[in-house]
């Protein structure tokens, strides 16, 4: 092929996924940072000039600093009970179940976190809600009279969150403990090492770049949640997400929307670097 | 180990289970439950799955989620393979940004996303209608076909290519009896996948569809915040095992991780 003929075939090839790609992603955010400097949207007559009155305003009002200490402590407690729920879970999985069933239970694991998220946070609704299914159970085993009302709290929202994002902690912590070679842990065991010193000087090592990566994975989506908040939280799910969401659908604010929507994505962009660079230094000392 | 420690882990194993799949079995039991009010003891029925198909509210929302999930699989499969394919038959410069471009999509949260396209359609007078969701959708969606497409591009067997070239098979008669059979798996895995994508995505629709016109899980959305009633257990429960077989099928082909 002349290189002519070479470059036109690359451009066809490429041109469809990466001109959608950057029509329907790059474009709106590179929009939405300008719009979040202007005082209005730039359609027909409207006056519209630069300013730095949509950032003061976030700035200045505490609600939103707090909001987003909220969202972001939300991610926090959200991933450490994933962490705290999914490693054992991952254990099992990796070094005690029989590897024939192991596909299968993968496979169980997998199936509710790419469900609908709608009708997964749908069926706690009926579960948690004032007189649903938990507090009937409770009731009939005799162990609670009355209602626990956990729907429409910040509780129910983190259950939510954690039955939605525990599958990626199980997940990238299994991938992690299934590449720790058994021999290992057998020459351990032969020098004389209990099941408690081979799990923290081999196994707990070993795992911390898939706990890192199973940090990120649930921390990022968790920050910039609003189903969760508003179908399980209530009155007590008003999150950084949330006001967001506010702003296009309810008060039209679209200039402090995509404000709020850049500074989102800027604790996004922070984390993820953050978490990128620890990932990184990881692997480093460890020689890989 | 001792003997109690596997028996304490198949306990856990299975309280976890428990914890993932009860909400969604206690759902799917009151759908079939005939009292409205979650009256126990279930008494099995029917009723509700069939109230569904006179539901038009519901119905149209379906329609809508297929078409729109069958052309967003399509189209994101067949774009996104011809750049799987430049990105590795080719060596060329850019392209690792171009995989680079790759992550925006997967990994930023999908309300920023959906209201940067919002304010971008509004900007633009594009009125919303299933065209702009369908814009979204495949936004999301092509990274993992790109993906997964480059991966069976790259344990793909050349010489088998350059066999049947030797033993004089035109260019076309090569893609067709070689490559085409060796990528079919991913092709297939990736149409379902998409499928999955596009008919469970919530955010993006919530913000581009137009007034009036909603898709499956936007109905859903709505009929929670408005009450609770059966027929939402009955189309959850269809929603819940159509996307569950959809991520089962396409899984030999696709890490989820």
């Amino acid at each position: 092929m002349s290189p002519w003929r070479r470059s036109l075939a690359l451009v066809a090839l490429l041109a469809p996924a990466y001109g959608w790609l950057v029509f329907a992603v790059i474009a709106p955010l590179t929009i939405m940072l300008i719009f979040s400097f202007l005082n209005d949207v730039p359609i027909g007559e409207r006056v519209v000039f630069f300013t730095f009155e949509n950032y003061r305003d976030f700035f200045q009002h505490a609600f939103y600093w707090r909001l987003t200490a909220k969202s972001l402590l939300t991610g926090f407690y959200t991933t450490l009970l994933c962490l705290v729920l999914g490693y054992p879970m991952a254990l099992v999985m990796a070094k005690v179940i029989p590897s024939h069933w192991r596909a299968a239970l993968f496979m169980l694991v997998i199936v509710p976190f790419w469900s609908n998220t709608i009708v997964r946070l749908y069926s706690w609704a009926i579960v948690l809600r004032k007189g649903g299914v938990l507090d009937l159970l409770l009731q009939a085993l005799g162990l609670s009279p009355g209602s626990l009302e956990i729907l429409y709290t910040y509780r129910a929202i983190l259950i939510g969150l954690v039955h939605g994002y525990l599958p990626y902690m199980v997940l990238t912590l299994y991938i992690a403990l299934d590449r720790v070679d058994d021999s290992l842990l057998e020459a351990a065991a032969s020098l004389g090492a209990n099941a408690w010193q081979r799990f923290w000087r081999i196994l707990f090592p070993l795992s911390i770049p898939g706990m890192i990566s199973g940090s990120i994975l649930i921390f990022i989506p968790v920050i910039g949640s609003f189903v969760e908040p508003r179908l399980l939280g209530g009155r007590a799910g008003t999150m950084i997400g949330t006001i967001i969401e506010d702003q296009f659908v309810q008060l039209f604010k679209w200039n402090f929307g995509a404000t709020l929507s850049f500074l989102l994505l800027l604790i996004v962009l922070i984390f993820m670097l953050a978490f990128g660079l620890l990932l990184r230094r990881t692997r480093l000392l460890r020689g890989e | 180990m001792s003997r109690v420690t596997p028996a304490l882990a198949y306990l856990y194993a299975l309280l976890v289970l428990v914890f993932l799949y009860g909400p969604l079995i206690v759902m799917i039991l009151m759908g079939l439950n005939r009292s409205p009010f979650y009256e126990l003891p279930l008494q099995f029925d029917l009723v509700w799955f069939r109230k569904l198909a006179t539901n038009e509210r519901i119905l149209n929302a379906t329609r809508n989620s297929i078409v729109l999930a069958f052309g967003v699989s399509l189209l994101s499969t067949f774009i996104g393979t011809l750049a799987a394919w430049a990105m590795t038959r080719y060596r060329f410069q850019g392209r690792n940004l171009l995989q680079v471009l790759l992550i925006p999509p997967i990994a930023i949260p999908w309300l920023i996303l959906a209201v940067a396209l919002l304010l971008m359609f509004y900007w633009l007078k594009i009125p919303r209608s299933l065209f702009t969701l369908l814009v979204g959708h495949v936004g999301v969606a092509l990274p993992y076909v790109i993906l997964v497409m480059m991966t069976r591009f790259q344990g793909l067997d050349r010489t088998l290519e350059e066999a049947a070239r030797s033993l004089g098979a035109s260019p076309l008669v090569v893609f067709l009896r070689i490559t085409l059979p060796l990528i079919l798996p991913g092709l297939v895995a990736s149409v379902m996948f998409t499928f999955a994508v596009s008919f469970d995505n919530f955010t993006l629709s919530h913000f581009l569809a137009p007034q009036g016109v909603s898709t499956l899980p936007v109905e859903i959305y709505t009929s929670i915040r408005k009450g609770f009633t059966p027929e939402i257990n009955a189309i959850s429960a269809i929603v819940f095992f159509f996307s569950a077989a959809l991520v089962v099928l396409s899984s030999r082909e696709i890490k989820f991780v």
